[in-house]
């Protein structure tokens, strides 16, 4: 019988840290997933307005600007159906460029401004990120069927 | 004409790896001697046509044949000759030949190394490397064909991506492949037990040497791909838990699992069905791996850009292997039995709980690299799972793990009496709590997570010295200690260095983790930044030309209360070829910090946007890297798997084992 005893002891015990991991996870996973949001899903409100979230698309041609305060820099990004200004302070990456591909993550502002913490742009000239070229495919969608 | 050789050779290669990974296994199940050894003949042969291969696409490089499609797309002429070498394997199509001639190299090392094994498991052994080189060498002629033409020939090629432009490219990806690939010897070892329905210590001592080199590989691989990410990426960074490197992360976790599992194995002959589980699990991470880094359903800045023809041919190789070892695993395992019984209180049960623990932080990290994947197959929108919940799940699950390690090496296999010797280690662990308690108060400030990572890290140092003192002094006897050292093995030996070499990795991440500063700051000539104690003065920026780049080259000054230290250069440079920015960062290394510094982009005038970083003792995290893989090598050096070698000239008998019962040797 010891032996039947012992197997279920370690099979509880199993279980009990499968049921420790999983609550971890479930937490952790609970506040930290961000969800990415395309300009047009902003614009038309679907995005949420206290949570964290991901914001990518094309960054305009002749938008970025230099606030002057420090290192703050404005630009914006579109999805060729609508475009979201937004604010970054800090260092942007070196692949960071006016008509490419780039993903954000931060929160918008009471002004409609998206504050960003996070910009990640694409690592190499052919390289698109798969969100970023799904929302361009919905905006071209939008254009065809608004022109149409 | 050099590029075709390439081809057919690649071909010829495929036919060797067909007939290695069919007759040998069909031969070991019959018992025809001819067809087993087969398996040594076409595993030279296979080897022999995946490196003149491989010669072929080096040879295009470095001679710019820019006809061949992919040189052209990943080399350039101005490319200097060792970035030329490396460029081989910049890019997918390369990078899989590499894994080809690597996996056929393993393969002719277990022919070449194996000469005191039974026919029988040899044959299978190098029967499954060989169905898994078919996989390779088919996924690579059928998609990835890296001899494909470029006609008309281009004039140049596009050049080898910047970031790739460093010594880490020369290292880092081989060394790699070398653990991914080695752990396919692991899972041959235990698709050859398995078929052959014998699996007992033996077994484990032979497979061992093996696994641990492969894990060697991999430590010493993910250890370099961290530092050169540190260095290369200009961010300071050394961990982004992003898809590729949690697939390089994952098969380390579960590699490490399996070493301990298989040391539990050869010493009481428990664990067998576990140890085989896990050698088909380490494998299945590795391949996953290579499908979620090069089919382009991930974002990353690793990720090859490729299309999803790939994706879908190794995803089906992927679902072929796992599927046929876990089936072959149900199949047959049943017949493998339990091993020798141990009491809840002994090393087995230790070495259980890091292997659970170890299994469920891999399986988390899994999760949480699936999960976007899984979301946006199933449309359920578009997400990302980011450091924090890596973090949130992975520190809570690794302080009992490290804390274990540090009392599991102590306790005595079969049965121990853990009350008796939580007694004795008190003052270890008091000394422990001490120091934990006070190095975070020098450091600055408190926090209790710097504490609570010390005090594992810390204990495990202090039990290991212990515990090599206890043996030390218990084989000293009246011959002294020098005596007592020279009895230690050497894979005693390699033990205490690799957990020695965690415990300071884990010392580093806690200190960086807890105390590292970060500026990014606007900075005019003759501005100065004050930080951790040091002071940065920006000199300006001056105009040079590198091979084939141009840059701009910063001047900061660093002194320590008024003394100058030294001077940084960090660089921002602009490729010729590919006309984008990179930023090359200055580091000033010591054993107890370093200072960091990159460049942002130009702010008009004089003025730059530069990013200034004071990490503390971050070196002690590749130290740690380093002497866990100089462990694991000393373990493998060890002479009973030399001895085992040098018997050989007999043709040596191994008794049939009664399935059920496990084999103490």
């Amino acid at each position: 019988m010891k032996n039947r005893h012992k197997r279920l002891i370690f099979v509880l015990a199993g279980l009990a840290g499968l049921a420790v991991a999983a609550t971890l996870v479930f937490k952790a996973l609970d506040s930290n997933l961000s969800y990415f949001f395309s300009p047009t899903e902003v614009a038309e409100g679907s995005a949420p307005k206290d949570n964290v979230f991901r914001l990518g698309g094309i960054v305009e041609v002749g938008s970025v600007q230099q606030t002057g305060e420090g290192l703050t820099v404005h630009f914006s990004v579109t999805d060729n159906a609508n475009s979201v200004m937004i604010s970054y302070t800090g260092i942007l990456p070196d692949l960071f460029e006016e008509g490419q591909g780039v993903i954000t993550q931060g929160k918008l502002g009471a002004d409609g401004l998206f504050y960003a913490d996070e910009v990640l742009a694409k690592h190499d000239e052919t390289y698109m990120p798969p969100e970023v070229a799904d929302a361009l495919e919905e905006g071209k969608k939008k254009l065809e069927s608004n022109g149409s | 004409m050099i590029p075709e050789i390439g081809n057919f050779a690649l071909i010829l290669a495929l036919c060797l790896a067909l007939i290695q990974g069919t007759l040998p296994l069909i031969g070991a199940a019959t018992g025809r001697r001819a067809w087993m050894n087969l398996g040594r003949s076409t595993v030279l042969g296979q080897f022999l046509m995946v490196s003149i291969a491989f010669v072929c696409l080096t040879y295009a490089f470095i001679v710019n044949d820019f006809s061949v499609l992919y040189a052209a797309m990943n080399s350039n002429s101005q490319l200097p000759l060792q970035y030329r070498i490396a460029a081989v394997w910049g890019g997918h199509e390369g990078s899989l030949l590499l894994w080809a001639l690597l996996l056929a190299a393993w393969a002719l090392a277990v022919s070449m190394f194996s000469r005191s094994l039974p026919e029988e498991m040899v044959a299978r052994v190098l029967g499954v490397m060989g169905l898994l080189s078919v996989g390779f060498l088919l996924f690579v002629l059928l998609t990835s064909n890296p001899f494909e033409r470029l006609l008309p020939a281009a004039l140049d090629g596009r050049d080898l991506n910047p970031l790739l432009q460093d010594p880490g490219l020369i290292f880092h990806p081989p060394m790699l492949y070398m653990g991914y690939v080695g752990f396919s010897v692991a899972f041959s070892f235990a698709i050859a037990a398995l078929l052959s329905g014998k699996l007992d210590a033996s077994w484990a001592r032979w497979s061992r040497p093996w696994t641990t080199i492969a894990w060697v590989f991999l430590t010493f691989g993910v250890g370099l791909g961290s530092w050169w990410a540190y260095y290369e990426l200009g961010w300071g960074g050394w961990w982004f838990w992003d898809p590729v490197e949690n697939s390089s992360f994952m098969p380390w976790l579960v590699g490490t699992a399996l070493i301990h599992s298989l040391a539990v194995t050869e010493k009481r002959g428990c664990f067998r069905n576990w140890t085989v589980l896990l050698a088909i699990l380490t494998f299945s991470l590795s391949l996953l791996g290579a499908f979620l880094v090069r089919s382009g359903v991930l974002t990353s800045v690793h990720a090859f850009a490729t299309d999803p023809e790939r994706g879908v041919f190794i995803l089906g190789f992927l679902v072929t292997v796992i599927g046929t070892s876990l089936a072959l695993y149900a199949w047959r395992a049943p017949k493998v039995g339990m091993g020798g019984a141990f009491h809840w209180s002994s090393r087995e049960t230790m070495l259980l709980t890091n292997n659970v623990l170890l299994v469920v932080v891999a399986g988390m990290v899994l999760l949480g690299t699936l999960y976007p994947l899984l979301l946006d197959a199933l449309n359920l929108g578009k997400i990302s799972v980011g450091p924090p919940y890596f973090d949130a799940v992975f520190v809570p699950l690794m302080l009992p793990l490290v804390f274990l390690c540090g009392l599991g090496s102590l306790v005595r296999w079969k049965h121990d009496d853990l009350a008796e010797l939580m007694i004795r280690l008190r003052w270890v662990f008091i000394l422990s709590l001490l120091l934990s308690i006070v190095i975070p108060f020098m450091m600055g400030h408190f926090s209790i997570m710097v504490c609570l990572g010390l005090l594992v890290a810390i204990w495990v140092i202090a039990t290991t010295f212990y515990g090599l003192w206890q043996r030390v002094v218990g084989r000293s006897g009246n011959r002294g200690f020098v005596a007592g050292f020279r009895s230690l093995t050497a894979s005693y030996i390699g033990m205490v260095l690799a957990h020695i070499g965690m415990a300071i990795g884990v010392i580093g991440i806690t200190l960086v983790s807890g105390y590292e500063i970060e500026k990014d700051v606007r900075m005019d000539v003759g501005d100065t930044l004050t930080m951790g104690g040091y002071e940065f003065k920006f000199e300006g920026v001056e105009n040079i030309e590198g091979p084939n780049y141009s840059a701009s080259r910063g001047l900061i000054q660093v002194s320590e209360n008024g003394q100058v230290l030294t001077t940084l250069h960090p660089e921002k440079r602009v490729y010729n070829v590919q006309t984008m920015p990179m930023t090359e960062a200055a580091i000033d290394s010591t054993i107890f910090r370093d200072l960091y510094v990159s460049m942002g982009d130009s702010l008009g005038g004089t003025a730059w946007a530069v990013r200034v970083y004071y990490k503390p003792f971050i070196s002690w995290l590749w130290m740690g890297c380093f002497l866990m893989g100089l462990g694991g090598l000393l373990a493998v050096s060890d002479r009973r798997y030399r001895l085992a070698h040098r018997k050989n000239k007999k043709k040596v008998v191994v008794p049939e084992m009664d399935m059920a019962e496990g084999v103490k040797s």
